[in-house]
């Protein structure tokens, strides 16, 4: 038996901001019936999952935290991905910008200056442009693969970082375990929610949204993005650069990533640890694709990647599920995505029993 | 093969086929047959229904209602592999072969069941020699003309012993003496018995070439003639269904050109950045305020290096190009609109427009310098309406919003589009690459007259065509461009097509040829 995929004739625009519902729906029947396979009450668990992370101010609040990396990596990520520029190494980015804007605040450790926080900020974002700047530069002048260079270059990125809280950057005072000293008052963001760990950066990464939302329907800026991504011929009938195409969306996404590394550190993390990051960066690829590349889709799939975040940890604190649930849980949302895109595309049809392969057209 | 019984029964009858989409009724009950031997036209604007038809035939496309015939029994023909074997073999408009891939293998893609591409390269020598259609099995497709490709395109017809032939625009890429030869493989094919479905805007072919034709307007059959029978002009009018306007000229007297230089092309000499492309030599031409220049030229012959310098995607060194007496060979496409030049290029879909982007983003594309598009960097999006809706209603474009997709335009009407987009930004210089490929005749005399009257508007007009008919119909002057050179440029009333033929076919070109070219002449009359 063959199976064949038809091109169906119009898209309709409902569909294509359906189908992330739609693969949210059928991850939730899927993960049921695991749970069900497993031996736990679905309902009861998925309510674990999904339910009880955020039943409480406390909880809403966390969610925001964890979401706040993932929007700021996935906004610039979406202009990248328009604009046919595949960086999957914001993880290095992000290692990058928490070490250069961590090293901002282990230099001024006993700086009070209300300046420390955005000098930190600042360095965050150029360790982040100037890590995917090579990719960039070995793209536009080599010609090389981004996808490779920037996916290679985050190895390089967390040894880099190993290296440091091993090595120069371990706190004196810390018994030898590779960390760095805890960053001061003045060189950690500011809570927007008493009681909670609802830092100023998500205050920053929603702002970003507002900006990009801007560029990309108003601006120049964002009809070239589309432009170069759609038909690069036309760009360049238009006059659109596609290498300053190239070096403008990594330097984005890679500022963006830095920045999210130093709101990580520079938050509810506190100090520079081997560890600073459970994949956000590459977790922002899907929330990138889940949101359809649009900052208010970026926006919602940020919370609900958080949201699969906290139901891990709560799956596994009340239930004592693994850890992996997680993971699998992203992975099936992005598998019945990009499933759910191909059928809104394509109708598959059945070839009972062929004698022949039919020729190519 | 039985005459008898072919000489009675058709080797295709269509009747009462109806496809509709969503929208549009693109064929509406429609009825024709091609016997055996014969070639038939199908005639119609773009938007009158054929493609859809000719893809029912192929089997890309199901209709609603209505039943195909073959050889007087009803069949159904589900999907390409389905029409070839029953004897149908196609000619796209637009080829379908892979250019990283040779000719023979292209042709293997094609073949259903196993192949040996040894014996298949033989095949296609012998076929290829039989027919004087000259192509090399062992060539990439990606160093081949593009007549030569359509070539290509017809020997993997061939391969598959057809009986019904459907060629989609044929000679659009052709030069004279090809299409000449074109002809005669298709007389011979059509002797042997073989039917073909001939689809064509280039009425004086049809008269020549075609036993009957058959007549499409708005998805509706409106007649079925024998051109040998009827004029150019009255199978034009039964097509769009008015009185065709002549082109006019409000200046008629053309050689009355002021002699006031515009633009200047100086020793361009420009390797091609393409592995294969063309290399451009000393590439000289002037011209003048009010003047339409044509460019003649297969295809291939650096006609898109040409292009590319002048639109300014790829830079020269500045004096190479000159613009009011100002060096302008650095300048990118930006500076360059800024500066006074349009340009229309060759491919509407994907470069000169963006398929999946409305209409009105496609206006903002290459306007929104000399029409104001932006304020402040911002995108002024009442102005970029107003624009495309300016372009829509001077052009008549037929659409359905400016909203709509570009790739939702038939290929008339976005091509109508696209020049009155150029058009309507007032250039000093305006360029365009097949003005007319592919498009009906009413689109046609749209788009030449909005070309002759912006030339009497005081701008140069420079036009790259393979149509000589085009050329010869609108330009002032005509220079020839093969293998990267540029012949002299000639007044069009002195131009014949014979000589301009040669040209086009490689003779070398300048004063101490000319004559060499002469005694050419002689021989091929």
């Amino acid at each position: 038996m063959l199976f064949k995929l038809e091109p169906r004739g119009g898209i309709s625009a409902r569909m294509v901001y359906l189908t992330p519902l739609l693969a949210v729906g059928f991850t939730l029947v899927v993960g049921a019936a695991l749970f069900a396979a497993l031996g736990y009450d679905p309902i009861h668990t998925l309510k674990v999952f999904f339910i009880h992370p955020v039943n409480s101010v406390q909880g809403l609040a966390e969610l925001g935290v964890k979401a706040t990396p993932l929007i700021l990596i996935g906004l610039g990520l979406a202009v990248g991905f328009r604009a046919n520029v595949w960086n999957i190494g914001a993880e290095g980015q992000l290692t990058l910008g928490a070490i250069a804007g961590g090293g901002v605040a282990l230099y001024f450790y006993d700086s009070n200056s209300p300046l420390l926080l955005p000098a930190m900020m600042v360095a965050g974002v150029l360790g982040g442009m100037a890590w995917a700047a090579i990719p960039a530069f070995l793209k536009t002048r080599f010609n090389t693969n981004e996808i490779l260079t920037s996916l290679m270059l985050t190895y390089v990125a967390l040894l880099l970082l190993a290296m440091l809280v091993n090595g120069p950057w371990r706190d004196p005072d810390g018994y030898n375990f590779p960390e760095s000293r805890i960053f001061s008052e003045a060189a950690t963001l500011p809570i927007i929610l008493e009681g909670t760990r609802l830092h100023l950066g998500a205050a920053i990464a929603l702002l970003v949204a507002v900006i990009l939302w801007f560029l990309f329907s108003r601006t120049l800026f964002g009809f070239q993005v589309r432009v170069i991504g759609q038909a690069p011929a036309a760009a360049g009938y238009a006059g659109f650069s596609q290498k300053k195409m190239v070096w403008i969306s990594l330097l984005l996404a890679g500022g963006l990533a830095g920045l999210a590394g130093l709101v990580e550190v520079a938050g509810p993390i506190g100090q520079l640890l081997p560890r600073i990051s459970p994949g956000y960066g590459f977790t922002a690829i899907i929330v990138a694709f889940l949101g359809r590349l649009h900052p208010v889709g970026v926006v919602l799939a940020g919370l609900l990647m958080a949201l699969s975040y906290l139901g891990g940890e709560s799956a596994q604190i009340e239930l004592g599920l693994p850890v992996a649930m997680t993971g699998v849980f992203q992975g099936m949302l992005l598998f019945f995505l990009l499933a759910s895109d191909v059928l809104v595309t394509y109708r598959l049809r059945l070839l009972p029993g062929l004698k022949r392969r039919a020729g190519g057209v | 093969m039985n005459l008898s019984q072919s000489n009675t029964t058709p080797r295709l009858r269509l009747s009462g086929i109806t496809k509709a989409f969503p929208g549009c009724l693109a064929n509406d009950n429609i009825d024709f047959a091609v016997m055996p031997g014969e070639i038939h036209a199908l005639l119609g604007e773009n938007g009158a229904g054929k493609s859809t038809l000719v893809k029912i035939i192929y089997g890309l496309l199901k209709a609603d209602r209505g039943v195909i015939e073959w050889e007087g029994k009803h069949v159904s023909i589900d999907n390409p592999a389905a029409a070839r074997a029953l004897g149908i073999g196609m000619v796209f408009q637009h080829f379908s072969l892979f250019e990283a891939l040779t000719v023979a293998e292209n042709i293997a893609l094609s073949l259903d069941g196993a192949y040996n591409l040894a014996a298949l390269s033989e095949k296609i020598a012998a076929v290829s020699a039989s027919y004087g259609l000259k192509v090399d099995p062992k060539r990439w497709v990606h160093e081949l003309s593009v007549g030569e490709r359509q070539r290509v395109e017809i020997v993997r017809c061939l391969l598959q012993t057809p009986q019904l032939l459907v060629m989609d625009e044929p000679t659009s890429v052709l030069t004279p003496q090809e299409v000449d030869k074109l002809f005669e493989v298709l007389r011979r094919l059509s002797s042997e018995g073989v039917s073909i479905l001939y689809i064509s805007h280039k009425l004086d072919e049809i008269k020549a070439l075609c036993h009957h034709a058959t007549i499409l307007r708005q998805g509706r059959l409106v007649g079925e003639v024998v051109p040998a029978e009827e004029t150019a002009l009255s199978m034009a009018q039964l097509m769009v269904g008015e009185q065709l306007a002549e082109p006019l000229r409000a200046d008629a007297d053309r050689d009355r050109l002021d002699q006031e230089v515009l633009f200047q092309v100086n020793e361009l000499t420009l390797p091609s950045e393409q592995p294969f492309g063309v290399d451009l030599h000393a590439i000289n031409f002037e011209l003048n305020r009010g003047e339409i220049f044509g460019i003649a030229g297969v295809a291939g012959n650096g006609q898109n290096e040409l292009l590319a310098a002048l639109s300014g995607e790829v830079s020269t060194p500045p004096e190479t190009i000159l613009l009011n007496r100002q060096p302008i060979g650095r300048y990118s496409p930006t500076q360059r609109r800024s500066a006074g030049i349009t340009y229309v290029p060759e491919e509407r879909l994907g470069h000169g427009a963006v398929p999946d982007m409305a209409l009105h983003e496609n206006a903002f594309l290459s306007g929104f310098i000399r029409r104001r598009l932006l304020r402040h960097g911002m995108i002024d999006i009442l102005a970029r309406n107003r624009f495309a809706r300016e372009v829509c209603d001077a052009f008549n474009v037929k659409h359905s919003g400016i909203e709509s997709a570009a790739g939702s335009l038939s290929g008339g009407n976005l091509q109508k589009y696209i020049v009155g987009r150029e058009v309507l930004q007032k250039p000093t210089v305006f360029i365009a690459a097949q003005p007319t490929w592919g498009v009906d005749a009413g689109a046609a005399a749209v788009i030449h007259q909005a070309l002759l009257d912006l030339a009497d508007s005081g701008s140069v007009v420079l036009i790259v065509s393979q149509d000589l008919d085009e050329l010869l119909l609108i330009s002032d002057r005509i220079a020839v461009i093969s293998g990267g050179r540029l012949s002299q440029a000639m007044p069009t009333r002195t131009a014949d097509r014979n000589r301009l033929g040669m040209l086009m076919g490689g003779m070398k070109a300048g004063t101490l040829q000319e004559e060499v070219e002469a005694q050419g002449v002689q021989h091929a009359v």
